[in-house]
This record gives structure tokens, C-alpha cells and sequence, in this order.
């Protein structure tokens, strides 16, 4: 046996080894980590017809007894709607929104009758809606000042330049500033039942209750903190150009009167969309016995104040009962059925697929 | 930096350089020998990183936005949701450069301040390698790298002759001889250097490393300066205790630094990809503004105008075309965030977290050398998934560089059955011969005798030899090893020790190597006074030349040649010939008539050493293994079954390339054919190449003919395997432009491909022309400093570190220690890397698809307004901390298979090369998946919130709870894609997902506290939103209802892929845990082949038999060759004492002989 390994770097192999000072050299060895060798205990989740069909069944037995629920809820609500506009010539209120001005002093009134079919039981909601009045255009939304609506002193004298152009009026700053504030919905609403005796009689209505409690009690504050005396807090500042009313004379009570007026909060809470509809007032329920709103025919009357001709914008008054899941929403119902039902039978059609097909995938493919 | 601002010289015609006259020389401007690597400097960091880093078009793109958000008109968004990850982006790359530039300048400090010794008039003067001007004369000592390119004037050893070793330069492992122009060696003293005024006419810089045409003007005489008389920047100087020489390059002129490439900004086919997604996303951008604009202007002239009376315009506007023009630029800065910023930033950081895997992996860690991989470049990771060619060094990246004698067949029997036996083992091993066998005796014999080596005492008993050639020291030492020690030589005789006794040979004749010739001899008297000549030479040649009477043994030697060759060794056949007096004394008077012969001296001499090697006695057959590295055969079988090609670019010549190529399984028996192009001429190598190419077409009929080169695509349909071998000189006319696509067409249907004989720039040249023709991913691998030209220019370079040079490791992008761990980086790290990247990516644009496109439906119904849907704060952290962390876990740690399987089934590795997991289409399908998510997101919303109300009464359709139900369904959403999307939940997964989800719902809680209203009342609208929205079941009902709508058709169509088109990945991963993996690399014989890579130039003979290496008065003293002690270079020193400088240190010489093995080293 012979072999001769000529190897010059085996022999002086040594010298490159050791180090200068002759202490061990330290390996360089990288640690023997799970996570440095990438090899950290893990869950690897493959989709098997074994987790995906399941999901599948399991979605649409989820998605359509809620949908069931939902829609059967839904429909349980009792919502009316009433356009009061005007802009027909039929309509009550033609005449109030045709002779409109920002100035005039005189109200104008319209009255519109209407029938309930069904006596709403339970607390009654009563909404305003707008359409095609657009709060959430970007000019509008940032023309407020939260500071100001805060209570803060120095922004009621000095509005911010968001405001703007409904930060100062004849050199006066205007509290509350913005375009939001300037264009309030001024109408008035009120219900009348009348009887089957012929008598009128006035639904009260409650005005608190209806804007968020953070809002109410946080976002919005009185300028002076608990100082009763408005005009001497608001003294030296404009109220907004379209309003008839400064903003401390909103309401009697002091605890709803100025910047938290809830009428005056809950129109500062844009609306998402340009439809959309405010709470105005809530009828309470009184009695166990009786229905909120019976059976029988009403009265609103309205007092116009508010234009919405010059834009196309309609005007809606809507009293809706309320559960659990909120006002009339048949859509969700549907689409929770709508939804299960399609998982169910897209879990079938895959099933079938994965029966006719699915086993062509087999350990045969790996060696190919 | 001056530099930059003077005027540039036009460009050198010729160089003028006039010696030891340095106001002379300054006239020119030639460049000084400091080198600049590094790009800025402390002043010049900030504005040119921040010019550099603006030319990225995304990076001008945010600062754009930036500007826009600052106009009070437009802004849409706060200034704040750009600034704060443009700063994050801008700062952490400046860092990251700083550190880079750093580095550069301290190693080009380290070059420019090595000492050197300047003759200043007259004395010798320490300079710093910086301060060595043009037309300086320095002084070299042995072992010393030289400083510039320098004309060599003075040399100490005899004829002007010095020795330098060049693998710096062009990886040849060879010493080279260079000589100094007579006239001035002639003088004897150096000192009379300083007084030397000659004038140097020459070429301008170029790269050409064996060229250079000059004149030296002297005394009104001309003499012709030619490559033999230079020495060249990053050579060191060897043997040679001292020289002078005349700097004519410097600096950057010298052509070293003119053969490093510029280092070129590598970026990955992705990022190029994702800038072109970025630009096509811009342009989508516009697209979506101009739609908004439009739609703005209708709106504002058909709704807005009578709308007024509750919002009028803002001041500058007054018109509704003012009002879409601003509009279209809101529009532009909502919806950046289809390309946040954060992109960016995500993936380097996903790309760091895979080069920290790299480094860490402890597969790829040497013990050895002790060296880890180390990803030196962080930008290229998933381009390593992609790889279509490797281009690869031989010598020290495929093989070791060692040769060991391995087997050996005397008078018909054959040696050495084991083929790994450690250094100690071998000398046991001498016994196993018999003893006394003549033949055995003559066998090695002939090995100590028929040689070029120069052997040097270094101390007591110690001997080093010097060969050209690994091969020849590696016989040389098996001879010592089995008692036939060679120890010393004259011009005239050699003495070696046969079994402890010396004997002396009177050296008579040395038949030298050439390449045509393949073979050497020795004709030699032995004290008893009889002559023999002794042959050593490729079987093919030589065993044509035998005695008739040797056919038995020629067959059984024969045979073993073919075993051997099997395995992949490199063979050679051994002969001598008994010459009796008058035989020589004819031969002898023939041969030196045809030495003195003017013409056609070459050629006469081999015919008269062809005369005389006839009738040779066969001795036997030697083989020699150039050891492969660890692992080279089965990696590049596991490479090739992923579809990678692989290019052997070596400057060996060809036989040598062939043999490595054979043993490390790259050529096989079972190929069709193997075209070796060997053409000198244009037209040679054209026809090689059309006939090689037009046999491929046809399926391996040969045509005669030559047709004019098909078009490329035909190529797809080649049948058989085929390989190239191709040669430097054939190689330089295949690159030309007319060729290149013809050499290109041909070498890519072959499966195999060398290049051997290349040039540095040629190495670089055969990356590029890859990478312009294939516009595949290239990869180049070496670990020499001639390697470091293909490293830069190849997509990746891969640098073998942990061996002596660190050239190529410090030029590439990523550096280990054994070629074996490329498969790892590739198959295992590479793909996983092109994976995570590719799902990061489709995730990514989704998401931001998903949270963008919501804007655009909204302006639909907000009067085109460019009013966001979601708060602002929402819109600053989504990218940032909400749906970060999990798409960044995904990234850095997701596997589909475990690493073994990758390297089991390398056919993983393909989608990574047909770009497959992340191209134009997949990035549409992102978009569309991310435009159908926000259309839900949107439209699910906008019908159930539309009039739906609290449980208390109050409407739910207000701009914040809408913006809450959206921006929660969205972060639910796009948590439960990301869920579907990881294939592996580490622990680190699922903290990311769930603690986004919890740290959305935390931070919501939180911006939406009255703590913080209180404090800054006029920031945080959104006080009490997620309070009283997602206590609010119809909300949850919504969320449910769109992330139901939004996942269930993905879960579908995922699941209906998996069943019916299932990738390699989903089927191995299947079946991981029931698959038993089979071994696959089968190991198989091999052709015979011959050829003995001899040497890889003209050998020492000449000089040795003329002496003109060595002194004639050390001539004397060498023939009492009997004293080992006396070897050629120590004779030398002893005679040098007297000269005032002292010898360099022989401490020193081990060190220096390390590199790339090509000193021999044998100590007794």
C-alpha cells in the first residue's frame, strides 16, 4: 500500500490556526439554536379537504340561523318614513320651502298628516334624514375647531383657520366656528295625535338622551365651565352666519344650552354619507299598558327653516321602533343568509370536486 | 475629491516617463499610487448620500408627497403619516452606507501606507505606498507585494532575472521569470541606479496583464521593453533577495486596478421588478387621481356649486376645474399608501433577517478553517432562489489545489488501493514494495531524476522544493517518500539519495515539456558512467514511442491507465531508454546543431528530441489526484437536477480542466459529445462553434457543412447532453460581437461548460455575456483575487473564504469555506428566500390594496372631496404597527418544506428560476384580490351601517363609526389573509398576529381615551369611537359579514389549486412525514483520459542547464552536490553576505510558500 499526500498546507496548517497572542482561538461555530437554525417548533397548517370542507359547512350553518334571526328581527321593527320637502306642488310644505330666506324673522309652518297602521310599542325614535347633503366632504369635515367646542377660552376668541370662511364675522369671532356649526338643521318637528274625538294631542318629545354619552360629556364643553351666565361667556363673540339664535339661547335648560345642546351635538357628529339620518327626539314609553305611539292618525308639524331646495336635498321625518340589534336593517339579514347559503354550497361543490379529482395528488407526483 | 473638479485630462495617447526626474513627470499629471475605493469623506457624506440616495425614484417620489402635504389647499393626510418613515428609510440606508465606506477606507489606508523604499537622490528613502510617484525608482525585496507597475532596471540575481508569483493578479499559481533590460543590469551596482536617466516611451494604462509595448531611450540608444521586463502591482517577488525597478503605472493605472471592475450597485431581479410595479402602481396612482378629479369636477359643478350655500369654496378656488385640480393632487397623497414607504424598509429588513440565517447556519460552518458563511452583501438573498448559472473557479474552489500521489503501476502491477491515506501513513507504506526490486528502484528513480524542481535547504535537514507545477512536486516528494530523495542540482548533475546513500548524476541533456510535445526527459550518467534517458509523458504520446518488446506490459499498463483515469486521476506514463556512448555522442552533436540553428530552432529541436525518445523501456504509470474539494461532485449533481447550469472558468489549460470536469461529474461518459474548441483564427473558432452547434440540432449527426447559425429558440429542442470546452485564445474571438450570440447559442444547449485558459477580464466578460443574452441569474464563484472581475459582474458573487487569499471573499456577496455549502445557499437559503420574499410581496401589495382602494369608492360619496375614510392615526400606523409584524414574521420566517427535503428534491428549485411565485401576473392578482377586499370593505359597511342604529337609538352611519367598522373589519381581514398565508406558525408568528390584532384594538382604545382628548383636545377627533361602535353588535355582525365575504372565495380557490394543481412544494409538504427520501447520486466510472497537465508553461530547463540561475562561482561549490546543505538559493545568500543589505528572513518563507500550494515544501 503507498500513497504520498503532498500537502503544504497540512504541514504549515498550524501557523494560520493559532493566534498572535497564543490563547485558544475561539470557534466561530454558530450557536446550535432552534431559532438560529431555523428550526423552531412549529404548527404547519396544510388545507386539506379535512379543514377546509368543515369550514366551509360550518360557516353556512353558522351564517344562516343568524341571518334567520336577523331578518325575522328586522322585520319586527316598525320604521315610518315621511318626505316633508315640498318640492311638490302637493306637498304641505311647497309653499315654506319655495319662500325661503336665511333672513326672514316670520316661520313658516306646514303641517303633514299621517297614519299609523300599527301601534308602536316601546320607546319611539324620531329621526330627521337629509339626503344629498354632503357632511362628509373634506372642506366640511375639518371646518370645526374642537378646541374651541371643548370650551377651551383662547380658541372661542381666536378660531382656528380651519373654520374658515365661518371663523370671524364682522371681526367677531363666531362660536361655534365652521361649516359644520353654520349649516345646523333649524327645523322644527312636532307630532300630534289626534284623536278619534277630534282632539289634537301634543307627543312630548325628549331632546336629551340622543347624542353620545363621550360627546355629551366630554367632547363638548361649555366655555366658563359651570358658570350659568352664557352671555357673559360668550360676550364679544358672532353667532353663526345662518343661525337666528346665538348658541346660548338654544335651549332653556343650561344643561343643554350651548355647546352641548344635543341637537346641536349630534348634528356635529357628520354623517358618513351624503344620506343619512339624526336622531331628533325619543318618545318615551309611559305606560306598561298602553302602546308608545297607537293606532290611529297623526299630525306633524314642521317649522321650516331649513333650505335644502337650492342643493336638491331632501327632507325626511322617521319614527322607528328599536331592539336589540338597533332600527329596521333587512340587508343584513339577507346577507348573512345569502352568505351561509353560499359556503354550504360551495362546500358541496368542492366535496364533489375533491372526490372526482382531488386524489390525483399522490407521493407518485414527488419523484416526477 | 479634487480631482473631480480639476479638468480631467484628455485621455493618454503614450506615456512618458523619465527616470529619477520627478518635475519631469509632473508635466503629465499621471496618476499618483493612492488608491481611492472608498466614495465620501466626512464633509461630502451627507450631500452625496442624500443626492445618491434621491436618485431613487421612490425615494424622490415621498419627498414629493411631502412637499405636496405641506400645501394647506391639498393636504389631505397630516404632514407627519410621510415624514416619519421617509426619515426612518433615508437614515437607516445612510447608516448602513457610512458603515460600508468605512470599511473601505480603512483598508485602502492600509494598502497606501505600506513602506517602500524610493531612491531619492541617490539614497534609498522609506515612502508610503501613496507617495511612489510615476517615474520613481524603487527598490523590491523578496516576499515584498510590489507597490506599482514597474519596468524592472536591476535585479540581484544573476542575468538580470527575478522571480514573481502573479496569482493576485491572474490566479496562476506558477512562478514566473522576468528579466531586466541588459544595459541596465550591466552596471552590477545599484547605486548607480540614481544616476539613471532614461526615458520610458510606452503604452497608455490599459487592462491587458501579458502585454506591454514600450521603448526605453538611454544614451541616445533604443531599447524594446516588452511584458518580460515588467512587474506588475500586486505580484510579490519571490527568490529574488532584491530589484529595482522604474515605476511607469501607478495607482489607478496600474492594471490590477485597471482589471477591477467598477463595483457595480447589484440589485435583485425582484427589486426590479418591484420598481417597475412601483412605477406601473404610480401610474395606476394617476390614473385613480385623474377618475377623482374628474369626478371631483362634475360634482363640484353640478352638486357643489348649488351646495355652496353650506360650504363654499375655500379662497384660491373659484372655479370647479381649480377645485379637480387640487383635488387630483389630495387624491394623489391619499392614496400613496398604495406603495408605503414602509415597503422599502420591510424588505431590507426581511433581507438582514435571512443574512443573519446564513451566518448562523451551522451546516455552512467549516470547523476546519473555523469559518462560517457570511452574507456580506444583505440585498440579494432572494435572488439566490433564482439562479440559473454558476460560473465557477477551478483551483481552490472546485479542487483544493493539492496534488497527492495516488497510485502507481510498476512493471505491471499496480499501487495503492486506498485512496485516503494521511501524510504519516506514507512512509510505512515504502515497505510494501519489494525490496530490491529493480524496476521499484528505477520507477522512482526516474521520478527523483526527470524533473525541473530546484530544491532549498531552508534550516538544518530541511528541504523545500520549487515546482512549476503542483504535479511535479507532488512526484518529486512521492519519490523522497519512498527513498529516492532528490536533494540538490547544478547545471550538470543532480544528486539524490538512493536509500540513504547520495549518488550523483551527471546531468547531460534536458528534453523539456511543451504542450506539444507532452512529455519531458532526462538523459543522465550514472557514477558507474552509463547513460540513460529517463521520460515522463502523457500515456498517449509516450507509450507510441516504447520498445515492441514492451506490448504485454504496454497492455497491462494500459489497463491500469484506464482505472485510473476512472477515477478521475491524472495519469502519466513513465520510460527510459539505455543510450550507449556513441548513441549520445551522435545525438549530442545533433542537438547542438540544431540549438545554434537561426531558423526554425524550435522546431528543429524537437525533432531531434523526437529522435531520440524511441525504443523506450515502459517503467510503469504514476496517477495523481487534484483533490476535489469536500462534496464537489455530488453538489454539482444535485445543482444540475435543479436545473442550474454550471461554467467552470479556469485559467488552467486544458487537459487539467478537462480531468477536474470528469472527476467532479460535470462531463460524463454518457454525453453525446464534447466539443472542444481550440481555434487561434476568427474564422477556426467560427466554424468550430457553427459545426458544434449544427451537430446539436441534429440530434448528434455530425454535418460537414455549416449552415448559418439557427435562432436561439430552436435551441430549446436539443436532444442528448452536450458539453464545451473552450479555450482562452478561441474564447477571446467568441466574445467579439459579431460571434458572441453564436458562442452564446452553443454553450447554452450545452449542459456542461469550460472555459479554460481565461483571463480575469475574460472571466468577467463570459458573466456578462450571460446576463445580456439569458437574462437569467448568474452566479459566480472563486476564491482567488483573478476570480474577483466575474465575482463583481456576475448577479451574485460567491467568494471561498477561509484559504489563503481573501480577494474574492471581500469582493463578493456572500463568502464560505467550502464549495459544498453552495447547495445549501442556494437550494435551502435561496429558495426560502425567493419564498418569503415573493409571499411577502403578493401580501404586501395586497394589504395596501385592501386599505387604500377603500378612499377611492369613498369619493364616490363624499363628492370626490379626497376625505379619508379612516382616522388619520389609523392611516399613519396601519403600514407601521397593525399589519407589520406579522407580514415581516411571515417573510423572515416562513417554510413551506423543511430544508432536507430541499436538497432532496432539487426540481423545488425551479419556480424560483421561471420566476414564478412573484411576477406581473401574481402581482395582479394581488391587486385584484386587494381591490375585491376593499370593495367589500367598503360596500358591506355602506348598506348595513346606512340606517342601521344603536341599540340606543342613535344612527351608526356617522363618518367615525363608519371609520371604525372599516378600519377594524380591515385590520380583522387582512390578519386572517396573513393567517392563510403562513405556512409555518413559529411562536414568533403567532405573537405577531394576535399582538397586532391586540395592539390594534389597545392603540384604538387608547387615541380614542378622553385621557388623551383632554390633553390635546384639537388632535384626537375620534374621542370615544371605539368605545361606543364596538360595543355595538350590528358592527360585529358587519365585520363577520365582510370578512366572511372576503376570505371564503380565497379559501376556495386555494383549496381548489391545491386539489387539482398541486406544486411540487404542497405535494412534498403533503407528504413530508410519510416519504422516505432515496439516495439519488449514484458514483460511476469515468473514460480514460490522459492528458498529464505537465505544467502550465515551459519549464525551468533551459535556464538550469545554461545556469544562467545560478552563479558561476556557486557552481563550483554545487557540484560537491553530496552536502544536502547546499542548495542553489543558499549558495546564493552565502555569496550575497557581502553586500550591505541583509537577506530577508527565511522565517518568513512558509508563510508565503502557503499560497495556493505552488511552492513545494518538504521538510526532511
Amino acid at each position: 500500500m503507498m500513497a504520498s499526500s503532498y500537502n503544504a498546507k497540512d504541514e504549515d496548517g498550524n501557523i494560520t490556526v493559532s493566534g498572535p497572542g497564543g490563547g485558544a482561538l475561539r470557534s466561530k461555530k454558530p450557536e446550535n439554536t432552534a431559532f438560529k437554525q431555523q428550526r423552531l417548533p412549529a404548527w404547519q397548517p396544510i388545507l386539506t379537504a379535512g379543514t377546509v370542507l368543515p369550514a366551509f359547512f360550518g360557516i353556512g350553518l353558522f351564517f344562516i340561523p343568524i341571518g334567520i334571526g336577523l331578518y325575522v328581527t328586522s322585520n319586527n321593527i316598525k320604521e315610518l318614513e315621511i318626505d316633508y320637502t315640498g318640492s311638490d306642488m302637493s306637498s304641505p310644505c311647497f309653499n315654506c320651502s319655495q319662500s325661503f330666506s336665511w333672513n326672514s324673522t316670520k316661520p313658516c309652518t306646514c303641517t303633514i298628516p299621517f297614519h299609523l297602521d300599527q301601534p308602536y310599542d316601546s320607546n319611539v325614535f324620531m329621526y330627521y334624514g337629509l339626503s344629498n347633503f354632503y357632511q362628509n366632504h373634506r372642506r366640511y369635515v375639518k371646518s370645526r375647531d374642537d378646541s374651541q367646542l371643548n370650551g377651551d377660552s383662547g380658541s372661542l376668541m381666536k378660531p382656528s383657520k380651519e373654520c374658515e370662511p365661518y371663523a370671524y364675522f364682522e371681526k367677531k369671532p363666531i362660536a361655534p366656528c365652521g361649516a359644520i356649526a353654520n349649516s345646523m338643521f333649524n327645523d322644527t318637528l312636532e307630532l300630534f295625535y289626534n284623536n278619534p274625538n277630534g282632539t289634537k294631542v301634543k307627543i312630548p318629545l325628549t331632546s336629551t338622551g340622543i347624542a353620545w354619552w363621550t360627546d355629551k360629556h366630554v367632547k363638548f364643553r361649555n366655555p366658563g365651565g359651570s358658570n350659568p351666565n352664557f352671555t357673559a361667556v360668550f360676550q364679544g363673540t358672532a353667532k353663526p352666519v345662518n343661525w337666528r339664535r346665538p348658541v346660548y339661547e338654544l335651549d332653556s335648560d343650561p344643561e343643554n344650552n350651548g355647546f352641548i345642546n344635543e341637537d346641536f351635538i349630534v348634528w356635529m357628529r357628520t354623517a358618513a354619507l351624503p344620506t343619512f339620518r339624526k336622531l331628533y327626539r325619543i318618545i318615551q314609553k309611559k305606560d306598561d299598558l298602553l302602546p308608545t305611539l297607537p293606532r290611529g292618525s297623526y299630525t306633524l308639524e314642521v317649522v321650516y327653516n331649513y333650505p335644502v331646495r337650492s342643493f336638491e336635498g331632501r327632507k325626511r321625518m322617521i319614527l322607528s321602533t328599536i331592539s336589540w340589534m338597533g332600527g329596521k336593517n333587512p340587508f343584513l339579514g339577507i346577507a348573512y343568509i345569502t352568505v351561509g347559503s353560499v359556503c354550504f354550497f360551495l362546500g358541496v361543490i368542492l366535496l364533489i370536486i375533491h372526490h372526482k379529482y382531488g386524489n390525483r395528488s399522490n407521493s407518485a407526483d414527488i419523484s416526477s | 475629491r479634487l480631482e473631480m473638479f480639476r479638468k480631467r485630462p484628455p485621455p493618454e495617447e503614450e506615456r512618458r516617463v523619465r527616470a529619477n526626474d520627478r518635475e519631469y513627470n509632473e508635466k503629465f499629471q499621471y496618476a499618483s499610487n493612492c488608491i481611492v475605493t472608498s466614495k465620501y469623506n466626512i464633509i461630502t457624506f451627507l450631500p452625496v448620500n442624500l443626492f445618491e440616495q434621491f436618485q431613487e425614484v421612490a425615494n424622490t417620489y415621498f419627498l414629493f408627497l411631502l412637499i405636496l402635504q405641506l400645501i394647506p389647499q391639498i393636504s389631505s393626510l397630516s404632514w407627519f403619516t410621510t415624514i416619519v418613515p421617509l426619515a426612518l428609510v433615508l437614515s437607516i440606508t445612510a447608516v448602513k452606507d457610512a458603515t460600508d465606506d468605512y470599511f473601505r477606507h480603512k483598508s485602502d489606508n492600509q494598502v497606501n501606507n505600506r513602506q517602500s523604499q524610493v531612491l531619492i537622490r541617490g539614497s534609498l528613502q522609506n515612502e508610503k505606498w501613496m507617495n511612489v510617484r510615476v517615474g520613481d525608482i524603487i527598490k523590491l525585496e523578496n516576499n515584498q507585494f510590489v507597490a506599482a507597475d514597474v519596468l524592472l532596471l536591476f535585479s540581484s540575481e544573476p542575468h538580470g532575472l527575478c522571480y514573481i508569483e502573479t496569482a493576485e493578479l491572474d490566479g496562476e499559481t506558477n512562478m514566473k521569470v522576468r528579466q531586466s533590460v541588459s544595459v541596465t543590469s550591466e552596471p552590477g551596482d545599484p547605486n548607480n541606479l540614481a544616476s539613471f536617466d532614461g526615458e520610458v516611451v510606452c503604452e497608455p494604462p490599459n487592462n491587458k496583464l501579458d502585454r506591454f509595448c514600450g521603448t526605453l531611450y538611454w544614451r541616445d540608444k533604443k531599447y524594446t521593453l516588452t511584458n518580460q521586463n515588467m512587474l506588475l502591482r500586486g505580484c510579490v517577488l519571490r527568490n529574488t533577495e532584491a530589484c529595482y525597478g522604474l515605476v511607469i503605472f501607478a495607482g489607478p493605472d496600474t492594471k490590477l486596478m485597471q482589471n477591477s471592475g467598477r463595483t457595480k450597485f447589484k440589485r435583485t431581479s425582484i427589486d426590479r421588478l418591484m420598481n417597475t410595479l412601483v412605477l406601473w402602481i404610480f401610474g395606476f396612482l394617476v390614473c385613480m387621481g385623474v377618475i377623482l378629479a374628474v369626478g371631483n369636477a362634475v360634482w363640484e359643478r353640478e352638486v357643489g356649486s348649488l351646495f355652496q350655500s353650506y360650504l363654499p369654496w375655500d379662497p384660491p378656488v373659484d372655479n370647479f376645474l381649480f377645485s379637480a385640480f387640487l383635488s387630483f393632487w389630495s387624491y394623489v397623497i391619499i392614496l400613496n399608501t398604495v406603495v408605503p414607504i414602509s415597503l422599502y424598509v420591510s424588505v431590507e429588513v426581511i433581507r438582514l433577517g435571512h443574512s443573519y440565517f446564513i451566518n448562523w447556519d451551522q451546516q455552512m460552518f467549516c470547523s476546519q478553517c473555523n469559518t462560517a458563511a457570511a452574507a456580506r452583501t444583505t440585498t440579494l438573498n432572494e435572488e439566490l432562489g433564482q439562479v440559473e448559472y454558476i460560473f465557477s473557479d477551478k483551483t481552490g474552489t472546485l479542487t483544493q489545489n493539492i496534488m497527492s500521489f495516488n497510485k502507481c503501476s510498476i512493471n505491471g502491477q499496480t499501487y495503492g488501493k486506498c485512496t485516503h491515506l494521511t501524510h504519516s501513513h506514507t512512509k510505512s507504506c515504502t515497505y510494501l514494495f519489494k525490496v530490491g526490486d529493480s524496476h521499484t528502484h528505477e520507477f522512482f528513480r526516474l521520478l527523483s531524476l526527470c524533473h525541473t524542481v530546484m530544491s532549498e535547504e531552508k534550516s538544518e535537514g530541511e528541504l523545500v522544493y520549487k515546482a512549476q507545477s503542483p504535479d511535479e512536486g507532488a512526484l518529486v516528494a512521492a519519490a523522497r517518500n519512498f527513498g529516492f530523495m532528490f536533494c540538490s542540482r547544478t547545471p550538470g548533475t543532480i544528486t539524490i539519495r538512493e536509500m540513504g546513500q547520495p549518488v550523483t548524476y551527471t546531468l547531460l541533456a534536458i528534453l523539456d515539456f511543451n504542450n506539444i510535445r507532452k512529455r519531458m526527459s532526462v538523459i543522465v550518467r550514472n557514477p558507474e558512467g552509463r547513460i540513460r534517458l529517463y521520460c515522463k509523458g502523457a500515456d498517449t504520446v509516450l507509450l507510441e514511442r516504447l520498445h515492441p518488446c514492451n506490448q504485454e506490459l504496454m497492455n497491462i499498463t494500459s489497463d491500469h491507465l484506464n482505472e485510473y483515469a476512472a477515477d478521475g486521476l491524472r495519469t502519466l506514463a513513465l520510460a527510459y531508454r539505455d543510450l550507449t556512448e556513441d548513441e549520445w555522442e551522435a545525438w549530442a552533436e545533433s542537438h547542438r546543431c540544431a540549438g545554434k540553428a537561426t531558423s526554425c530552432r524550435e522546431d528543429r529541436l524537437a525533432a531531434t528530441y523526437d529522435q531520440i525518445e524511441q525504443d523506450m523501456m515502459l517503467l510503469g504509470a504514476t496517477a495523481i489526484e487534484d483533490k476535489l474539494q469536500e462534496g464537489v461532485p455530488e453538489t454539482i449533481a444535485i445543482l444540475s437536477l435543479a436545473n442550474i447550469k454550471i461554467w467552470v472558468l479556469t485559467g488552467d489549460k486544458q487537459e487539467t480542466a478537462v480531468n477536474i470536469g470528469y472527476s467532479c461529474k460535470m462531463l460524463t461518459d454518457d454525453m453525446t459529445e464534447v466539443f472542444i474548441i481550440s481555434g487561434h483564427t476568427v474564422q477556426s473558432v467560427r466554424q468550430e462553434l457553427r459545426s458544434a452547434l449544427s451537430f446539436e440540432l441534429n440530434g448528434g449527426v455530425k454535418q460537414l457543412q455549416c449552415s448559418p447559425p439557427p435562432p436561439s429558440n430552436l435551441t430549446d429542442n436539443i436532444s442528448g447532453e452536450f458539453a464545451l470546452v473552450i479555450n482562452g485564445h478561441s474564447l477571446a474571438h467568441a466574445l467579439e460581437a459579431d460571434m458572441e450570440t453564436e458562442f452564446v447559442s452553443t454553450a447554452c444547449a450545452c449542459k456542461a461548460v469550460i472555459c479554460c485558459r481565461v483571463t480575469p477580464l475574460q472571466k468577467a466578460q463570459v458573466v456578462e455575456l450571460i446576463k445580456k443574452h439569458k437574462k437569467a441569474v448568474t452566479l459566480a464563484i472563486g476564491d482567488g483575487a483573478n476570480d474577483v472581475g466575474m465575482i463583481k459582474s456576475a448577479h451574485i458573487g460567491v467568494g471561498i473564504s477561509g484559504q489563503e487569499g481573501i480577494q474574492a471573499a471581500l469582493a463578493s456577496d456572500y463568502s464560505f469555506s467550502q464549495f459544498r455549502f453552495l447547495q445549501r445557499l442556494l437550494l435551502v437559503h435561496g429558495r426560502w428566500s425567493y419564498l418569503r420574499m415573493c409571499r411577502f410581496l403578493c401580501y404586501f401589495f395586497y394589504k395596501n390594496f385592501a386599505f387604500t382602494m377603500v378612499h377611492f369608492w369613498f369619493g364616490f360619496f363624499c363628492g370626490f372631496s379626497a376625505q379619508t375614510v379612516y382616522d388619520q392615526y389609523f392611516i399613519t400606523l396601519y403600514n407601521i404597527v397593525y399589519t407589520s409584524l406579522p407580514v415581516l414574521a411571515m417573510g423572515i420566517f416562513d417554510q413551506d418544506v423543511p430544508d432536507h427535503r430541499s436538497l432532496e428534491y432539487p426540481k423545488l428549485y425551479e419556480p424560483g428560476q421561471l420566476n414564478l411565485l412573484f411576477n406581473k401576473r401574481e402581482f395582479f392578482i394581488c391587486i385584484a384580490q386587494g381591490i375585491y377586499t376593499s370593495v367589500v370593505l367598503f360596500f358591506v359597511p355602506y348598506t348595513v351601517l346606512s340606517d342601521a342604529t344603536q341599540s340606543t337609538g342613535v344612527p351608526l352611519a356617522d363618518h367615525q363609526t363608519f371609520a371604525m367598522t372599516t378600519a377594524t373589519a380591515l385590520v380583522i381581514v387582512v390578519s386572517v389573509q396573513i393567517a392563510l398565508g403562513t405556512g409555518f406558525w413559529t411562536v414568533i408568528n403567532h405573537v405577531c398576529v394576535w399582538g397586532s390584532l391586540g395592539s390594534y384594538f389597545t392603540i384604538m382604545f387608547a387615541l380614542h381615551s378622553q385621557t388623551l382628548f383632554r390633553i390635546f383636545p384639537s388632535q384626537f377627533h375620534f374621542v370615544g369611537s371605539a368605545q361606543s361602535t364596538l360595543l355595538q353588535p350590528v358592527v360585529w355582525l358587519t365585520i363577520a359579514l365582510a370578512t366572511a365575504i372576503c376570505i371564503v372565495p380565497v379559501l376556495a380557490v386555494r383549496f381548489l389549486k391545491l386539489a387539482l394543481r398541486p406544486r411540487l412544494s404542497d405535494t412534498v409538504r403533503k407528504y413530508t412525514k410519510t416519504h422516505v427520501s432515496e439516495g439519488r447520486l449514484g458514483t460511476r466510472g469515468g473514460s480514460r483520459r490522459s492528458g498529464y497537465a505537465f505544467a502550465h508553461q515551459e519549464g525551468f530547463g533551459e535556464l538550469i542547464t545554461s545556469g544562467k540561475n545560478m552563479r558561476l562561482s556557486s557552481l563550483a561549490l554545487a557540484t560537491f552536490a553530496s552536502r544536502h546543505s547546499s542548495s542553489w538559493i543558499d549558495t546564493l545568500r552565502r555569496k550575497k553576505h557581502t553586500h550591505t543589505h541583509t537577506p530577508p528572513s527565511t522565517s518568513e518563507e512558509p508563510l508565503f510558500g502557503l499560497t495556493k500550494g505552488q511552492m513545494m515544501m518538504m521538510y526532511i
